[in-house]
C-alpha cells in the first residue's frame, strides 16, 4: 500500500495518473456524444412527427455508429487553391478546444482532472478560442460562402462572449471564488441553496436578478455554440453550409463532434454555475453513510441528468424556433442582453456589499 | 523539478519561433496566426511562474479578443505580396537599428535584475503567499494602493472608447431604420383597415 501510494507520487506515477483521469474523461464523454447526437436528433424527429434514425440497430440506437464509420472513410477533399495547412488545422483546433475544457469539469465530489483556482476564467478563455477554428475553416476554404460564415460568426461569437463574462461576473460575485469545486461546494445541501435561487435562503432576493441571468446564459450559450435560432454562420437557406461548405469525411466530422462536445460541455456549465452541478436537489442524509466511491457515482448521477435536461431544451429550442435575422441577433447581444448583465452585476455587487450582513 | 524545467523550455522554444514566424511569414493571415500561437504559449509561461490569473487574462483579452479582430481586418485585406517585399533593403537598416536597441535595452534590464540578487532580496512586487489566490492577491493590491491608477486607467479606456464611437457613428439621411417599439406598439386597429368590396367594383382610395 505504502509502496503503491509513494509511486503515485513520483512525477512518472502522477503523469500516469493523469493520463488514465483524462482518458476516463475522454471515453466517458466521446461514447456519450455518440448518444447526444441520435437523442438530439430523435428529439428533433419527434417534434416535427417524424421517426428519426430507426434502421441501424434497436431503436437506431447505432445510427451514429454508423455515421461515424461512413465519415472515416470516405475520401477527404481538400480544395484547389485551399491553405492546405490551416485547412486541416481548424476541424482540429476545434476538436481539441471543444475536449480541453473538460479538464476542469467537477464530475462529482473528488472527480476533476484539474483543480484549479481559476476554473471559470479558464473556461471562459477556452470557449472564447473556439471561434479561431470557424473563422480559419471559413479562410482557408478560398470560397466565397464558407468566408461569410466565417465571418458571421466571428461577429457572432465576439458579442456574446461579452454578456456571458458579464453573467459569469454574477456567480463569481455570490460564490466569492473562481474555482468550480469550490463554487459547486457551496451550493450543497437543497435546491435552495443553487445559484439561480440566489445561493441559499438569505440571498432569496437577488434570485429575482439570477434567474434572468440563467435564462440570458442559456441563450448567449446557444449562440456561442452557433445553435439554431442562432445558426447564422450555418444557415443553409443563405449560405449552404457556411463555414463547412468545402468540408468532407474525417475533418468535417471532428468540426461536428467538435460541435456537439461544446454544446454539451454549455450545458454542463448551466449546470455548474447556476443548478448545483452534482449537488442532488434534495439532501438525503442515508446517502452521506454511503462509502465515498458510492457518493461520487450518486453525484455524477445528478451532474449527467441536468447536463441531459439541459441537452433536452437545447434540443427542442432547435426543433422549435425559427431562425434570427443577423441584425436582429446583434441587436440582442448588444442592446438587451449587454445593458441587462452589466446592471444584474451592479445589483449583485451592491447585495453583496449592502443586503447581506455578515458574509 | 525536471518537470517544470521540461516544460519551460519547450514554451519558450514555441513562443520564440512563433514569434520569429510572425515577422517572416509571408502570408499576412499566417502571421497573425502564429502570433496567437506565441500569445498562447506566453500565457502558458505565465502558469509556470504561478500567475495563473495573468494568463488567463492574456488568452481571454489578446487571444479571445484582440487577434479576432486582427484576423478579421487581415483576413479581408487584398494584399499584393510582391509590392510588400519592394523596399526591403531601403528599410532594413533603420529596422535593424529598432531591433538593436530594443535588444539591448532588455538585456540591461535583465542583467540589472540578475545582479540584484535573490528575488527574495528585491524590493519588486512578490508572488504571493502559496495558499491565497492569486486573482485575490491582485484584486487587494488594485482596490486599495493602486485604486487612483486604475480609475485612471478605467477612464482612459471610456475616453477611447467614446472617441472611436463618434469618429464612427455617421447618421445617413434617407435611410429606412428598423424602429423595434413601433412595431410592437402597432395593433391590428392601427395597423389594417376592413373594407367590404361590392362584386365588380374595385376599391377606390
Amino acid at each position: 500500500m505504502d509502496a503503491a501510494q509513494s509511486f503515485w507520487a513520483t512525477p512518472g506515477g502522477w503523469t500516469l495518473i493523469t493520463v488514465l483521469q483524462i482518458l476516463a474523461v475522454l471515453g466517458w464523454l466521446l461514447i456519450s456524444l455518440a448518444f447526444f447526437m441520435y437523442g438530439d436528433r430523435k428529439i428533433w424527429a419527434g417534434v416535427q412527427m417524424r421517426k428519426g434514425p430507426n434502421v441501424v440497430g434497436p431503436f437506431g440506437l447505432l445510427q451514429s455508429f454508423a455515421d461515424l464509420l461512413k465519415f472515416i472513410l470516405k475520401e477527404i477533399v481538400i480544395p484547389d487553391g485551399a491553405d492546405k495547412t490551416v485547412f486541416l488545422l481548424a476541424p482540429i483546433l476545434t476538436f481539441a478546444l471543444a475536449l480541453v475544457g473538460w479538464a476542469v469539469i467537477p464530475l462529482a465530489p473528488g472527480w476533476v482532472v484539474s483543480d484549479i483556482n481559476v476554473g471559470v476564467l479558464y473556461l471562459f478563455a477556452i470557449s472564447s478560442l473556439g471561434v479561431y477554428g470557424i473563422i480559419m475553416g471559413g479562410w482557408a476554404s478560398n470560397s466565397k460562402y464558407p468566408f461569410l460564415g466565417s465571418l458571421r460568426s466571428a461577429a457572432q461569437m465576439v458579442s456574446y462572449e461579452v454578456s456571458i463574462g458579464f453573467v459569469i461576473i454574477t456567480v463569481i460575485l455570490l460564490s466569492g471564488t473562481m474555482n468550480l469545486n469550490q463554487i459547486v461546494l457551496k451550493q450543497a445541501g437543497g435546491f435552495w441553496n443553487w445559484n439561480v435561487f440566489g445561493g441559499g435562503l438569505h440571498n432569496l432576493p437577488i434570485a429575482l436578478v439570477m434567474i434572468p441571468m440563467s435564462v440570458i446564459f442559456f441563450i448567449s450559450a446557444l449562440a456561442e455554440t452557433n445553435r439554431p435560432p442562432f445558426d447564422l454562420p450555418e444557415a443553409e437557406s443563405e449560405l449552404v453550409a457556411g463555414y463547412q461548405v468545402e468540408y468532407s469525411s474525417s475533418p468535417f466530422l471532428l468540426f461536428m463532434i467538435g460541435e456537439l462536445a461544446n454544446i454539451v460541455l454549455m450545458c454542463a456549465m448551466i449546470s455548474i454555475l447556476f443548478f448545483g452541478g452534482w449537488q442532488a436537489p434534495i439532501d438525503l442524509a442515508f446517502v452521506r453513510e454511503w462509502s465515498p466511491t458510492a457518493q461520487s457515482f450518486y453525484g455524477f448521477m445528478w451532474l449527467f441528468l441536468k447536463i441531459l435536461f439541459f441537452f433536452f431544451l437545447f434540443a427542442m429550442v432547435k426543433a422549435i424556433v425559427p431562425r434570427y435575422r443577423y441584425d436582429q441577433l446583434m441587436r440582442l447581444g448588444w442592446k438587451v442582453f449587454l445593458p441587462i448583465s452589466l446592471v444584474a452585476v451592479i445589483l449583485v455587487a451592491a447585495w453583496r456589499v449592502f443586503g447581506q450582513g455578515v458574509g | 523539478m525536471a518537470l517544470q524545467a521540461i516544460a519551460f523550455y519547450l514554451l519558450s522554444a514555441v513562443t520564440i519561433a512563433a514569434g520569429l514566424g510572425v515577422v517572416s511569414a509571408r502570408n499576412p493571415v499566417h502571421s497573425v496566426l502564429l502570433l496567437i500561437l506565441a500569445f498562447f504559449s506566453a500565457a502558458g509561461l505565465f502558469v509556470l511562474m504561478g500567475a495563473e490569473f495573468l494568463a488567463m487574462l492574456l488568452v481571454v483579452v489578446y487571444v479571445g479578443a484582440v487577434a479576432v479582430l486582427f484576423l478579421f481586418v487581415v483576413m479581408m485585406l487584398d494584399v499584393d505580396f510582391t509590392s510588400l517585399r519592394q523596399g526591403f533593403a531601403r528599410y532594413m537598416p533603420l529596422g535593424a537599428a529598432v531591433a538593436g536597441v530594443l535588444a539591448f535595452e532588455m538585456v540591461a534590464v535583465s542583467a540589472v535584475i540578475a545582479n540584484r540578487g535573490q528575488a527574495a532580496d528585491s524590493t519588486g512586487p512578490m508572488a504571493s503567499a502559496p495558499d491565497v489566490a492569486n486573482a485575490e492577491t491582485i484584486g487587494r493590491v488594485l482596490y486599495t494602493d493602486y485604486v487612483y491608477f486604475f480609475q485612471a486607467a478605467g477612464l482612459v479606456l471610456l475616453v477611447a472608447m467614446i472617441g472611436a464611437i463618434v469618429l464612427t457613428l455617421r447618421h445617413k439621411p434617407g435611410v429606412k431604420r428598423q424602429v423595434i417599439a413601433d412595431q410592437v406598439a402597432r395593433t391590428p386597429a392601427t395597423g389594417m383597415r376592413v373594407v367590404s368590396v361590392k362584386p365588380g367594383e374595385g376599391i377606390q382610395e
